[in-house]
């Protein structure tokens, strides 16, 4: 097995200016690695997405990111009111998200959706008044 | 990879090392070694920003004289729209140009003008189909340096026509060849007054294959200060300015883009609001735009090094003399065909090596991150800058790369040495005084 560089984030649920910064560390990391910018793209608008939704849902959680030579996992783990219905969490549209961050462009119910089109792999365990995980991995190969 | 010329240069009796400039690169190609900066060259995008904050002035651009242009025979000006913002109640963009006329050039040629060709020309390239896009401007060519070096993956995003400043030398010469059939290329001198160091290396460097057409770049501070004395209001100018409001408009951010004539625009300024935003294009974020104006500068090109004036004192001059100005003085006519001159086209752009990678590979890549990780977990996290590195991450990377050490930093020197001074006490004070009892 292949070296693999670990990262680690708290995703502050209390200030939603913030959110969105984990992504942006990870871009600048992977960057430096040499990815190709369209992996790159992949990787911060699924975590990007991820990390909202903790802050707008959960109160905030944590996000730990893997970096191996064959792919970028992307594990975000929250103590959340989990999901009741997965699947119809992940149509289109659905969204569950309070008004006040709909008045800012969020809530559209595109963030799990876009998560599993951005990404090659996406697992979702969830336990209603437990918490949320959510494993994603986007694949190097094309590099 | 040919060496880039850069016009950013160090006055290393004046430098000090205080480390200012190396907090303020934003693409941390400074470092202090031996008590004095050092400019990696691969870095640098002669952005001027070191230059603005060096309480020491030991930071400089390195441009040419006017007397460089005593060997020409037919002298010609090309002033950059910001130069008209330097004045204080000035009504009139004559009094400029007859003023440049006074110290010596014989002929003027407005870069504003060109400028509105560029705008007319920007016009048909978007109405281009299979562009692009966003297309991002090539006008300030610090910026053009940053995305080759930071943003490899929108190289090919940047319009590919010359700046205003290129498209003027070609037309000035050519009309002075057209009036004076009798001179030789050799004996025409095309002078451009720069507000930014930027341009000063881009016309030593030359776009890709392509050689400037421009042969000296003057500081527009030399020449306001050589033109306040001869620039006076009671002798009317000759009347020779031939550029509008868009023209003059190019001076300050925002004119470029909106003379395109299209609402899907950006235009940021400031060097690093022009990072941020070419980080969310590149992420893809930002929504479909049609056309990016980047300006390393806050302002514009009135907040260049080389300006006199304050960007936003300047910025409202520009406003009041652009003001009874038509809205254009240069026009194409329509072409269904959207047909540019391949004169104005660049073929092909300077190969940079991109400077965000760590390594040529991801493993060596990965293996150099772990290292830097593990090294930036044992320093401060201060980045106080006395090691030389702008930050505690940046002194790691020159660890890896094996261009610093790290007991270059101050702090863990410190510490280092309390210990081993506690140890040393702990020796010489502890057992030997039982020694002494016995």
């Amino acid at each position: 097995m292949s070296e693999t560089l670990r990262f680690h984030f708290d995703v502050d649920g209390d200030n939603f200016t913030s959110a969105g910064q984990a992504s942006v560390q990870v871009k600048k990391i992977l960057r430096e690695l040499g990815v190709s910018p369209e992996i790159i793209r992949k990787v911060s608008i699924a975590m990007y997405e991820g990390e909202i939704n903790m802050v707008i849902h959960a109160g905030g959680g944590e996000a730990d990111v893997v970096v191996s030579e064959e792919y970028v996992e992307i594990i975000l783990t929250d103590h959340g009111p989990g999901i009741a219905n997965i699947a119809q969490a992940m149509q289109e549209g659905f969204s569950t998200a309070p008004d006040n961050v709909r008045s800012l462009g969020f809530g559209a119910g595109m963030g799990l959706p876009n998560m599993k089109r951005y990404t090659n792999t996406m697992e979702i365990e969830s336990e209603v008044g437990k918490g949320t995980t959510i494993t994603m991995r986007v694949n190097l190969e094309e590099t | 990879m040919n060496r880039y010329e850069h016009s950013v240069c160090l006055d290393v009796s004046k430098c000090n090392g205080c480390t200012t400039c190396i907090k303020h690169c934003p693409t941390e190609a400074i470092r202090i070694r031996d008590k004095h900066a050092v400019i990696n060259a691969d870095r640098c995008i002669d952005c001027g920003q070191c230059i603005r904050v060096c309480p020491n002035q030991a930071k400089k651009a390195n441009y040419k004289k006017l007397e460089a242009m005593d060997g020409y025979k037919w002298k010609i000006a090309l002033p950059a729209p910001s130069l008209y913002g330097q004045f204080e109640d000035l009504d009139d963009v004559d009094y400029v140009l007859q003023g440049l006329l006074d110290i010596g050039f014989d002929d003027v040629f407005e870069v504003s003008a060109a400028a509105e060709l560029l705008s007319a020309y920007t016009r048909r390239f978007i109405r281009r189909e299979g562009v692009k896009r966003p297309i991002i401007s090539s006008a300030c060519p610090a910026v053009v340096r940053l995305i080759a070096l930071r943003f490899p993956s929108l190289y090919d995003n940047i319009m590919p026509m010359l700046p205003p400043m290129e498209i003027a030398a070609d037309l000035a010469r050519e009309r002075a060849k057209k009036q004076h059939p009798e001179l030789s290329d050799q004996d025409i001198g095309v002078c451009f007054i720069s507000p930014c160091p930027a341009k000063v290396s881009y016309v030593a460097q030359g776009f890709g294959s392509r050689k400037s057409s421009v042969d000296c770049v003057v500081s527009m501070q030399d020449v306001y200060f050589a033109l306040i004395n001869v620039m006076h209001k009671n002798k009317t100018p000759t009347p020779v300015s031939h550029s509008g409001m868009i023209g003059i408009s190019w001076a300050t951010s925002g004119g470029e883009s909106s003379a395109v004539f299209n609402e899907s625009y950006l235009a940021a300024d400031g060097i690093r609001n022009v990072i941020d935003v070419l980080d969310e294009i590149e992420t893809g974020k930002l929504p479909q735009l049609e056309f990016i104006e980047l300006n390393a500068c806050e302002g514009g090109c009135v907040g260049g090094v080389l300006a006199v004036e304050n960007p936003y004192i300047a910025r409202t001059r520009l406003q009041t003399l652009r003001r009874y100005l038509p809205v254009s003085q240069n026009f194409l006519g329509d072409d269904p065909d959207n047909r540019i001159p391949d004169e104005l086209l660049f073929t092909d752009k300077p190969v940079c090596r991109p400077i965000t990678r760590l390594a040529d590979s991801m493993v060596e890549s990965m293996r150099r991150m772990s290292e830097i990780n593990r090294l930036c977990a044992e320093l401060p996290g201060l980045d106080c800058g006395s090691c030389g590195a702008p930050t505690c991450r940046a002194l790691a990377e020159d660890v890896v790369k094996g261009e610093a050490a790290p007991e270059d930093c101050v702090i863990r020197l410190c510490e280092q040495l309390k210990s081993e001074c506690a140890e040393l006490r702990r020796r010489r004070i502890g057992p030997p005084r039982k020694e002494n009892a016995e």
